[in-house]
């Protein structure tokens, strides 16, 4: 993209929608959410003109705005459903140990060379899925630090969480998009006894 | 000794921070004879790469897109910004 250049919003439907939709919508999982949120940009975006210094593409210069707007969703989820005992409560891989913490059911071995699984499309699909289906506070969590990478101290500050509560939630959004991608992708029989 | 429940937790909250040595250590030599544990560990790595790989997808070119605004949502869009 250039550098400082300046397009006529008329354009910018057509120029940065689709960039901005997809991710939008990578990280709130919700069609119609995604669509409000890059409108909700382009408006900010055509208030504050004067805000994008030129430093950087106009590209760049929206998503910022757009990241803002996730981060600030984040937080009103997690006011409006805040952490609670049902979020912390028994990890989905307990009924996979004993009781001395071994193996009872191992995990299914995924076959194939695992690098390769993430270039296929259905995949992606299947793992897009997975992800829509955790609770808020796992799916944000998981999608600030996954795919966001950001460090868990920032995390917290969006979540309102402790950095130790920040790791369960973490762990349980991990555990259940494994399972979720072991019986809708991979289908295999789990592995017997260690 | 560390069992093979506390060593799943471990494995992700490894991936979160940098473990106190003992239990690094404790991490490193479990995984070398547990193959589940090892399976478990690399699952959740994939369960990254895949992330990460999402996150660029939007920037690579030439990528097919797998999903784009409406063309309801588009004409929505314009019009609030007055540019329909």
């Amino acid at each position: 993209m250039d550098n400082g250049k300046r397009t006529d919003p008329a354009d910018w439907v057509d120029r940065y929608g689709d960039y901005l939709f997809r991710y939008a919508m990578l990280r709130l999982r919700d069609r119609s959410a995604a669509e409000d949120m890059v409108q909700e940009t382009f408006l900010a975006a055509l208030n504050s003109r004067g805000s994008f210094s030129g430093g950087s593409s106009e590209a760049t210069w929206l998503v910022g705005i757009l990241k803002h707007k996730i981060a600030d969703h984040y937080r009103r989820q997690a006011r409006e459903a805040p952490l609670e005992g049902g979020d912390l409560a028994e990890h989905p891989d307990a009924g996979n140990f004993d009781g001395a913490g071994h193996w009872k059911t191992g995990p299914a071995g995924w076959g194939g060379n695992p690098a390769d699984h993430y270039r296929e499309r259905e995949f992606l699909d299947r793992f897009r899925e997975c992800l829509s289906g955790l609770s808020p506070n796992h799916a944000n969590a998981f999608t600030l630090r996954e795919i966001d990478g950001l460090g868990t101290a920032e995390i917290c500050k969006v979540l309102n969480v402790t950095e130790t509560n920040l790791w369960v939630i973490l762990h349980r959004a991990r555990a259940l998009l494994r399972r979720c991608l072991e019986t809708r992708w991979f289908g295999a029989a789990a592995g017997k006894g260690s | 000794m560390l069992s093979c429940k506390d060593v799943t937790h471990l494995v992700s909250e490894s991936m979160d921070r940098t473990l106190p040595l003992g239990k690094r250590v404790g991490v490193r030599l479990h995984l070398l004879v547990c193959r589940f544990c090892e399976r478990y560990r690399r699952q959740l790595l994939l369960l990254r790469e895949t992330a990460r790989h999402l996150a660029l997808e939007g920037e690579t070119p030439g990528e097919p897109l797998p999903e784009s605004l409406s063309p309801e949502a588009r004409d929505k869009i314009r019009r609030s910004l007055g540019t329909a």
